[in-house]
């Protein structure tokens, strides 16, 4: 009973999520571009399952991605091995990013338009390389972020010096870079933070943070996402820079 | 079978985003820590609720959203809907001819982000240690009316056709600044909210209008210029979080004043 209620309760705040969008194409297309909804009944059954999966999702957020996320952070605090700690983290952003779809589709994109640009063979090997080049790079990059920032938790140094460094970076590499892949490398920046990646850094930042004696989860468990959209921007700069 | 063929492809893709996560967990659990999980079995089917509840999720989006907003984001961006409002011709069209654009944009950057599942995640933990001074709610409509500012300008940006980094690098500027005079304990969550905004639902949805934009506006290049909003998009969240921070501080500042003067 109580299971039920508690189900109940998730799928509304699942509607209460979703009803936004649904009310603003809603509006568009009866409104704006004044057409009947193609289809709609394959609309019906997608918002559905958008609700159900929503619900199941956070669900499965309070208990599998958080606490796995904070349990780690506890053991590697207990532990005291800083060493270890900062290899997980690389290894935790390398290989939650080089297998990323919306990175994957991006770089497949950036590979095209390098090609047409006459910065490479427009050859499907060459595509292919530069592609995996740019994955690798991204993927590096994130790696390196939330090693980083996990050590900035570790030690309790200010966030905002980090960034301004980090926009200091972005803004000179700009005025390096070729103008073709700029774009790209400012949104990679947004790309490479999938869903599941995340709940679990934000639930090991949080958890390092706990752990630690004398550091506030509010002020420095928060952060490694920032790290994992800023560094991207740098390193693929660097990759147009280089290719 | 449209949609059965979406499930397969979902439940793979979601399964090569999951897989790698788990196997650096477990395996760095089992070799470096050599500490048994507490509650593995309950994480373990919390981990399968993931896998299903995003399965469902991005399923649900291929089929009833994906389609329907990047039918609208062309139809919006196209010159044939464009001349029904204005009837000049293509290359006497100002940038305020493009007004529903913007407000499509606007609408479905805050709207997506409403819906977008990291960003309850983080939401959530933030309202968890910060004891509730950090509402959930309050966080994710400030991130959203980020979101949607910063597409609206992002539009803006493509149909003008001025650079991009112009925007980002003054953008930076504002966030320094602000960043001085931000109560501590927000900073480091407001960085993150402009990472967070875009996965899921956000960013195909914005690309399209992007790229749409970009390809039927004249002298643009959907490579050179369809891209960026998504920059856009993580980078105004930071101001709006800020801005919220600030005002709730000094909301609570202001009825904490009116308790000791002994105002009503």
């Amino acid at each position: 009973m109580d299971q039920l209620r508690r189900l109940l309760r998730s799928v509304f705040s699942s509607v209460r999520d979703l009803l936004p969008v649904v009310l603003v194409v809603a509006f568009f297309q009866i409104f704006v571009i004044q057409q009947p909804f193609p289809e709609l009944d394959r609309i019906l059954t997608g918002c559905l399952m958008v609700v159900i999966g929503l619900a199941i999702f956070v669900r499965g957020l309070e208990q599998g991605l958080f606490p796995i996320g904070e349990s780690i952070a506890y053991a590697f605090a207990r532990k005291a091995n800083l060493r270890w700690l900062l290899v997980f983290a690389f290894a935790l952003g390398f290989g939650t990013t080089i297998a990323e779809p919306a990175l994957t589709a991006v770089a497949d994109e950036a590979a095209q338009l390098a090609a047409e640009e006459g910065v490479i063979d427009i050859q499907p090997r060459a595509l292919e390389n530069y592609a995996l080049g740019l994955r690798i790079t991204v993927a590096l990059s994130v790696g390196m972020a939330i090693m980083i920032g996990v050590y900035r938790i570790v030690r309790g140094w200010p966030i905002q010096y980090f960034i301004i460094g980090g926009y200091i970076g972005v803004v000179i590499m700009t005025a390096f870079a070729p103008p073709e892949i700029i774009g790209i490398a400012y949104d990679t920046g947004g790309v490479t933070t999938s869903t599941v990646t995340v709940p679990l850094v934000t639930a090991l930042g949080v958890g390092l943070a706990e752990s630690i004696r004398g550091r506030n989860p509010i002020i420095d468990g928060f952060g490694l996402i920032a790290f994992a959209s800023l560094t991207p921007m740098i390193f693929v700069m660097g990759y147009g820079m280089i290719v | 079978m449209g949609i059965v063929t979406d499930l397969i492809t979902t439940v793979l893709a979601t399964i090569t985003d999951v897989l790698p996560i788990a196997a650096i967990i477990f395996g760095f659990q089992r070799l470096v820590l050599h500490h048994p999980m507490p509650n593995l079995k309950s994480i373990l089917i919390g981990f399968v609720y993931v896998l299903v509840g995003l399965t469902l999720f991005l399923a649900g989006l291929q089929e009833a959203l994906f389609p329907i907003g990047r039918t609208m984001a062309r139809q919006l961006t196209d010159p044939a809907f464009l001349s029904s409002i204005h009837v000049e011709a293509p290359a006497l069209r100002h940038w305020h001819d493009y007004l529903w654009t913007y407000l499509f944009a606007g609408a479905m950057g805050f709207s997506t982000t409403i819906a977008e599942p990291s960003l309850i995640a983080v939401a959530i933990k933030a309202q968890q240690v910060s004891a509730g001074a950090i509402r959930i709610w309050g966080l994710r409509i400030a991130v959203a009316i980020g979101v949607s500012a910063g597409v609206t300008l992002g539009v803006f940006r493509i149909v003008t056709g001025t650079p991009l980094h112009y925007y980002i690098i003054a953008g930076y500027v504002v966030v320094i600044i602000q960043t001085l005079y931000a109560p501590r304990m927000i900073v480091a969550l407001a960085y993150d909210s402009g990472g967070v905004t875009t996965s899921t639902v956000t960013v195909p949805l914005v690309t399209a209008l992007g790229l749409g934009l970009a390809s039927t506006i004249p002298g643009r290049s959907p490579l050179l210029d369809g891209f960026g909003l998504i920059a856009f998009a993580s980078l105004f969240p930071i101001m709006s979080v800020i801005c919220y921070a600030q005002l709730s501080a000094w909301w609570s500042r202001r009825n904490s004043n009116k308790e000791q003067s002994g105002d009503p």
